[in-house]
């Protein structure tokens, strides 16, 4: 899982409702496996398939016009329930960005600690996006992560987008806050020690 | 400089800085279930490492554990292998496992403060969003992944950007029939589900202060439903007096000696918030959800508002509606109910029975529903019965079940099925949460319990203003 993260362009899966919490991300049911993967072909599975298991021929991820490694949903994407197997679903169907006006918190450390970059644009962005995508669903993104900008190749539009500098580095090298924190144990033992 | 309540709690646990927006804090007390820990323990054994600080983890299996015939296995083979690998885990890391048939064993937010696992001034974590309950003990508790569950177990530290802070005020007193889950909606309503998003809420006023211990951990833990970190309440006599005595507390003169610290837990006169809200408890009445997230609530009494302005949140309302199979401008309050849930993290203490039981005693539960009644713990099941309240609802045609967290999130048995509308005391009512295709109702046990003597969604204070 541990993809080093530097540019990416790519057609976008567009996603356009508000408030998308983890459990239509990954319904409770699928989270008693005990490893990280597999998730993937149960992302929005309630979305994606009727009672049957036969796929939603109206759900996005089953329509063949759209595709990529990018996926653009509506304001405060995964809200609700801390479950990391919602960032599991989503890195392991393919996605490495999410693009959104407004992340819950815990799902957004969740993607960044799985090497899934959620990248935060205005809401104004996002709207001209999901037109984009809906008149051209070829319409591509391009998401710089050392220039942390995101540009609209429909349009020529460009924002930048911050991420916390530290988290920056770790996807860049593909680190993890495990590998960190254990160069830090004299300081934590030391802590202890006060 | 005058200082919050949780940056005195935050400074006190900042072992050092990473460059970036983190810092290094360190973690007083860690709970581990059985949905959220198997991939952390896994990533243990892969790096080769220990649980640094074995004493300060404990682990219950909760979520997939059956509320009938507990002492049989589970039949379920897939939720039995990951509550097995719970238990498996913690033998070979050497930690506490208060297990199914422990007489300690329970939602794990329901026992870390019966425990007295919980403490004021703590750091406290576990890989679950309403970690932020025991907030109402006075600590920073919230919940994280699982990646930051290995973390913790390798470190007993998290990387964390510190959050903006809140204050909520709720001033005057909360009319007969309103309890601190009505607070919790109403709070929810007026922000929206995102609307704290970002910040760490201190709840205070004397509508707040007036809450039992279980009232204020019912309203902690729906802080995260309005996207907040977490959420907290000052400690004071009431907290103090909820903690002596219990098992995993300081006793004697290392409590007395832990209340001196306790009291200076409190934000100082004239500290700054980030942004502060102030509420009268006069306007919350009996609160009930409407739509698939906790945001979209009324008074029981109103009618479904019109889908909002906004285009993208239009859509996304009527999204919910249809799906509740509601329409705007329609009154809940008559609408037929086939099942009713009073349990979960936020509603099943023992105040939540007490509650649920005086307004049924006497009555009669309603022909052709179904009535789920889960205790969040083995402790809660001991107290109802030594209180005789199980012979109250047994009266009354209530079946009591074993503790776990049930149809909250129905990843046991306990599922609703698909297209029937559940009152439910529980903390969701995001699609399919208690089942596919189940509809949800968020509310109040008293709401709970007066629906579930007449089949249909009703108001609290028509039967209690009858007594």
């Amino acid at each position: 899982m541990k993809n080093k993260f530097s540019i990416i362009r790519s057609t976008c899966v567009p996603l356009p409702v508000e408030n998308i919490d983890t459990d239509q991300i990954i319904p409770a049911r699928f989270l008693k496996s005990t490893s990280r993967e597999g998730f993937g072909r149960n992302l929005f599975c309630d979305w994606r398939y009727d009672a049957d298991g036969k796929p939603n021929m109206d759900f996005v991820l089953n329509d063949p016009a759209y595709g990529g490694t990018i996926l653009v949903a509506g304001k405060n994407f995964g809200c609700g329930s801390s479950r990391e197997h919602a960032a599991w679903a989503i890195a392991d169907y393919g996605f490495r960005v999410v693009i959104s006006s407004f992340f819950a918190d815990i799902h957004k450390n969740n993607e960044l600690n799985n090497f899934v970059l959620p990248v935060t644009v205005s809401e104004d962005f996002l709207q001209e996006l999901f037109d984009s995508i809906r008149k051209d669903p070829k319409t591509e993104v391009t998401v710089d992560l050392p220039a942390q900008t995101v540009r609209n190749e429909a349009t020529g539009r460009v924002e930048t987008f911050d991420i916390n500098p530290y988290k920056k580095i770790c996807l860049e090298q593909g680190l993890d806050d495990i590998d960190y924190l254990m160069t830090r144990r004299a300081d934590i033992e030391a802590f202890e020690k006060k | 400089m005058e200082k919050t309540l949780f940056d005195k709690i935050w400074d006190a646990h900042v072992v050092g800085e990473t460059g970036g927006e983190s810092s290094i804090l360190y973690i007083d007390r860690h709970y581990c279930h059985e949905v959220t820990s198997p991939q952390a323990f896994d990533g243990l054994r892969r790096r080769g490492l220990e649980v640094f600080r074995k004493d300060r983890t404990y682990c219950s299996p909760d979520h997939n554990i059956p509320t009938l015939n507990q002492d049989l296995p589970i039949s379920d083979p897939v939720s039995r292998n990951q509550v097995e690998t719970l238990r498996r885990n913690a033998s070979e890391f050497g930690l506490r496992l208060f297990d199914i048939s422990d007489p300690h064993n329970g939602i794990i937010h329901v026992i870390g403060p019966e425990t007295g696992l919980t403490l004021p001034g703590q750091t406290l974590l576990c890989g679950d969003s309403h970690t932020s309950t025991h907030g109402a003990l006075g600590c920073i508790a919230f919940g994280i992944g699982t990646s930051e569950v290995e973390m913790v177990l390798a470190t007993q530290c998290i990387l964390q950007s510190k959050p903006k802070t809140m204050r909520i005020n709720v001033e005057g007193k909360l009319a007969p029939g309103v309890t601190a889950k009505d607070v919790a909606l109403y709070i929810i309503a007026r922000l929206t589900t995102g609307g704290a998003t970002g910040y760490f809420v201190e709840y205070a006023g004397e509508a707040i202060r007036s809450l039992s211990m279980e009232g204020r951990m019912t309203l902690c833990n729906m802080s995260i439903e309005m996207g907040a970190r977490g959420g907290m309440v000052a400690p004071d006599e009431k907290t103090f007096e909820y903690v002596r005595g219990r098992e995993f507390a300081p006793q004697g003169e290392d409590f007395d000696k832990a209340v001196e610290y306790w009291r200076t837990l409190k934000s100082d006169d004239g500290a700054t918030f980030d942004r502060e809200v102030t509420f009268d408890a006069a306007d919350i009445k009996p609160r009930v959800t409407f739509g698939t997230n906790p945001g979209m609530g009324i008074a029981i009494d109103e009618a479904i508002p019109n889908p909002p302005a906004d285009s993208a949140a239009a859509a996304s309302f009527m999204k919910a509606l249809e799906y509740m199979g509601f329409k705007p401008g329609q009154k809940l309050e008559g609408t037929p109910v086939d099942y009713v849930f009073l349990g979960s993290c936020t509603n099943g203490r023992i105040e939540d029975f007490r509650a649920f039981a005086s307004l049924v005693k006497g009555h009669r539960k309603a022909d052709g529903l179904t009535a789920w009644l889960v205790p969040g713990s083995q402790k809660v099941l001991r107290q109802i019965k030594e209180e005789g309240i199980d012979r109250v609802l047994e009266d009354a045609g209530f079946e009591l079940r074993e503790p776990g967290c049930s149809a909250c999130l129905a990843m046991n048995d306990d599922k609703i099925p698909e297209g029937k509308l559940c009152v439910s005391t529980s903390n969701r009512n995001f699609e399919g949460r208690q089942g596919p295709g189940a509809r949800t109702i968020l509310a109040s046990p008293l709401v709970a319990a007066a629906t579930a003597l007449t089949g249909k969604l009703t108001d609290p204070r028509t039967l209690i203003s009858q007594e």
